[in-house]
């Protein structure tokens, strides 16, 4: 981009957009990235001149704040009544929750994720921050680099923002002294390298005279680094991992008649390309990907952030939640998790509580089974004795989910790495969580004596449960085979092998290991019945009077009533 | 789309159809507002790439408050059945049958009658649980804050304290018997990215968009149109007017612009050079101020 653009947006904005639609210039790409700041520094300001001098403001809008008579700043407008959005927050002065503005030059379209900075700052930046890929923090010149500010460069490394740009602001009133722009340099870029943060850059800034922010101005020549709005324009976009291993979980599943079954979803890593081996996750099933579908037409390739879908050279079970993966660079699994969690509810969250975890397409259950600490977000030291936790805590936390959870870690691959807690009875989203690793069972945590019943449950994900299959031995095996690859506990248990008295004792067997238990019955034993579904409990006890003849409509017909058994009823999302 | 040097379309369209399918996975009976405006056209479309090949798996629901363009209402219709889509049109009609009209109620009481009321009514009576509308997040401040899911109570209503978090792609549906969510997949879209897509697609649209001679009359600042059946008021003379529509809504309360682009990239150019929002010539936000955020508590889209 020519400088000749950034010091007259004016004019020449609208002539190289229009141009740009009728001859091959340069991509436009997209950047999202988050603003955070105190009260009083200033980022309305900020925000408001980002947009007033990109021209994304309009004149009718223009008119409006001048019409409202407000003017709480010594400029000729108020850029900060550009941006403070609902009538309740202009009232008390302050924002709360997290705003996004919208504006574009020649190069790019920006996404601003504007979050506050009074009390609910921690909630409201991970927010904003989850979706961004760089954050501007803004810094009062004339105060220093605040705890405030350090709460957000360390909140900006615990999101995974590769690009963290201080502005430091109100220099006009620093008298545009590169003395006290040095301070704060320094300070910031120590306190980045502590936390390992690849990127930054520090600009100084006068957000009310519009110094640096689009413009250069006159007033710090000393400073040769670019304006905050050319730095933004060339961040690279490091959230593409299109040479990463193939991560596509399965979204939903089109099939616009029985000849065609199409997976469709977003790619969160590598490239798929037609001909490439894939395995199916969590069934282990290996294919190949035969095609990329897309309304305009098929793809030879669909690099990460594409929204596609894609059929197989092989016909295998396949559904939403479900992950394909590179079979030479495969994912971690696991049911034990170590996960940062910042909790966003003001609902208490104690150990020992299960909620529903989801995670790209895939809802189950989860338990937060320990707090191993707490953040200190003053000192940013952990805090060991945490027993609860509460709206903006962030803890190290291991958590148990009832099936096998495959994940990147959160570092590595946002999507493969994030999950959200949803509680079950108000369904409200309670914390935001961020895979580290999976984990073995921890001494600490490990409990004494006869394993009881309940941990099993526990572990497995589901209570013991039987399917009474009267002389439908087709369907013993196929039901087991779906049973394991759902990673439940499930054995089947035939009379062929057991007299009636026999095959009582194995049962009450198999239901104290909590095993999903599939009798094959002939007509010979259908007697024990009754006592077979005492041992169960009837609300676990499945046998359909009725079973369609063909295999799959059979098997379909008896997985939803044992996920209606292994879940609850009423969630049919949840694995 | 795919060969487009402008990429950041290609990454809105990828979220945009990322949100639509993921909503249609999660609800038991999604529904489309489909408002017949630029914006309903682009996520008409995101909903064909989305589905393809398969056909868009939920019907479009129009709210008719019978003060629309005739325009509109014969673009809807053909464009329905071109594309093979359901198309439910909804009024109501309790409140049209006892006289509801702009010029006895007044815009603010005429809307919570005809769309507000209309609207919860016909969700509730087809059990949609999700509906999608095209709002987008730049087109008014209190829309700045609006969630992709935005949660409703049982009664319709928007309680902003109550929303939740969104983070990541991690969008969370569930919801009670009774509650909604309304799913914006052009939040993150601005006004000059739509005609951007619409040219890039070839995406039709109502012809109101563009310019022509048009029988029109000035009324409050505004050009209404009378050559769309909007009767004229005493002492009112109507004339031709070049001008078009920037934002499609009821006839009385839509006013053009003076406007020579009749082509979308002459659309692009006129909105990159003058610099005033959409909605300006929207009667319905300038009633009072902060009317938006009033009739969004209240359940409008």
């Amino acid at each position: 981009m020519s400088t000749a653009i950034v010091n007259s947006p004016a004019t020449a904005l609208p002539l190289v957009m229009t141009v740009q639609l009728h001859t091959a210039t340069p991509e436009k790409s997209l950047l999202r990235f988050t603003t955070a700041g105190s009260v009083d520094d200033g980022k309305s300001t900020l925000i408001g001149r980002l947009l007033y001098d990109s021209k994304a403001i309009y004149e009718d809008q223009i008119t409006a704040v001048q019409k409202s008579g407000i003017n709480r700043s010594s400029a000729p407008i108020d850029l900060s009544l550009f941006t403070d959005g609902l009538r309740a927050e202009r009232e008390q002065g302050i924002t709360i929750d997290v705003a996004y503005r919208y504006f574009s030059t020649p190069r790019r379209k920006f996404i601003i994720a504007d979050t506050p900075g009074h009390e609910q700052y921690t909630r409201n930046m991970v927010t904003g921050a989850s979706t961004a890929n760089a954050a501007v923090i803004l810094i009062d010149a004339t105060k220093g680099l605040l705890s405030q500010s350090r709460r957000h460069i360390y909140l900006s490394a615990l999101l995974g923002i590769d690009h963290v740009i201080a502005a430091v602001n109100k220099m006009d009133l620093a008298g545009y002294d590169q003395n006290v722009f040095q301070r704060v340099e320094q300070e910031f870029q120590a306190f980045c390298r502590q936390f390992g943060i690849r990127n930054t850059c520090v600009i100084p800034v006068s957000a009310l005279q519009g110094e640096n922010v689009v413009e250069h101005g006159e007033q710090m020549q000393w400073y040769d680094g670019p304006t905050l709005l050319e730095l933004l324009e060339n961040i690279p976009d490091t959230n593409a991992h299109h040479s990463a291993a193939l991560r596509f979980p399965v979204q939903y599943v089109i099939r616009p008649d029985a000849a065609f079954r199409g997976f469709a979803g977003r790619v969160c890593a590598g490239t798929l390309r037609p001909g490439a081996a894939v395995v199916a996750l969590p069934s282990g099933v290996k294919s190949r990907i035969k095609s990329i579908i897309s309304y305009d037409g098929e793809l030879d390739s669909a690099g990460t952030g594409r929204s596609i879908t894609i059929t197989l050279e092989d016909e295998i079970d396949l559904g939403r939640g479900d992950l394909l993966a590179c079979p030479d660079s495969m994912p971690q699994v696991g049911t034990r998790l170590q996960a940062n969690l910042v909790w966003l509810h003001s609902d208490q969250m104690r150990p020992g509580k299960t909620f529903l975890l989801k995670h790209t397409g895939r809802t189950m259950r989860a338990t937060v089974s320990s707090i191993q600490h707490c953040i200190d977000i003053n000192s940013f030291s952990t805090v060991n004795a945490a027993t609860t936790l509460r709206m903006n805590d962030i803890a190290s936390v291991i958590l148990e989910t009832t099936q096998p959870l495959y994940f990147d870690p959160y570092q590595q691959n946002r999507t493969m790495g994030s999950f959200i807690l949803i509680d079950p009875m108000h369904n409200a989203t309670v914390a935001a969580g961020m895979i580290v690793t999976t984990t073995g069972p921890s001494s600490s945590s490990r409990s004494h004596g006869e394993v009881q019943l309940r941990e099993r449950i526990l572990r497995n994900g589901h209570p013991p449960a039987a399917v009474w299959l009267v002389d439908r031995p087709d369907l013993a095996a196929a039901l087991e085979r779906e049973i394991f690859a759902r990673g439940w506990h499930g054995q089947i248990l035939s009379d062929a092998e057991f007299d009636p008295h026999q095959l009582k004792a194995v049962a009450r067997a198999f239901r104290n290991s909590g095993a999903i238990t599939v009798l094959t019955i002939s007509a010979g034993t259908y007697g024990i019945r009754h006592e077979i579904e005492t041992i169960f409990g009837s609300e676990h006890f499945i046998a359909l009077s009725s079973l369609p003849e063909k295999q799959c409509d059979a098997l379909a017909v008896l997985l939803r009533h044992l996920q209606a058994v292994t879940g609850d009823a009423n969630e049919n999302q949840v694995d | 789309m795919q060969n487009s040097h402008l990429q950041h379309l290609r990454q809105l369209e990828a979220e945009s159809i990322f949100i639509l399918r993921e909503a249609v996975a999660e609800f038991a009976q999604p529904v489309m507002l489909y408002s017949i405006g630029k914006d309903s056209s682009v996520m008409l479309r995101l909903a064909q790439k989305a589905f393809y090949p398969g056909k868009i798996p939920f019907p479009l629901l129009h709210i008719d408050t019978s003060y629309k363009f005739p325009e509109m209402i014969q673009f809807r219709d053909d464009y329905a059945r071109a594309i093979g889509a359901e198309l439910i049109v909804h009024s109501n009609r309790q409140a049209l049958e006892e006289g509801a009209n702009p010029y006895a109620l007044g815009t603010q009481r005429c809307c919570g009658l005809l769309k507000t009321r209309a609207l919860l009514n016909a969700l509730a009576e087809g059990g949609f649980d999700a509906a999608f509308g095209g709002a987008r997040r730049d087109e008014e401040k209190s829309r700045a804050k609006e969630r992709v899911y935005s949660f409703r109570d049982a009664s319709g209503q928007w309680e902003p304290r109550n929303q939740r978090p969104e983070l990541w792609e991690l969008y969370n549906g569930r919801h009670h018997q009774g509650e909604s969510i309304r799913v914006f997949p052009l939040s993150n879209w601005t006004e000059l990215d739509i005609w951007l897509y619409i040219e890039a697609e070839k995406i039709p649209i109502v012809p109101l968009y563009f310019a022509q001679e048009r029988e029109a009359v000035e009324r409050g600042g505004q050009i209404i149109l009378t050559s769309s059946g909007v009767r004229m008021l005493p002492g009112e003379k109507a004339r031709k007017v070049r001008c078009r529509m920037r934002s499609l809504g009821c006839a009385p309360c839509s006013g053009a612009i003076r406007s020579d682009a009749d082509t979308v990239p002459l659309i692009i150019e006129e909105m990159i050079a003058f610099r005033r929002s959409e909605r300006e010539n929207r009667v319905i936000d300038h009633d009072e101020e902060g009317s938006m955020e009033t009739k969004k508590r209240e359940g409008y889209f």
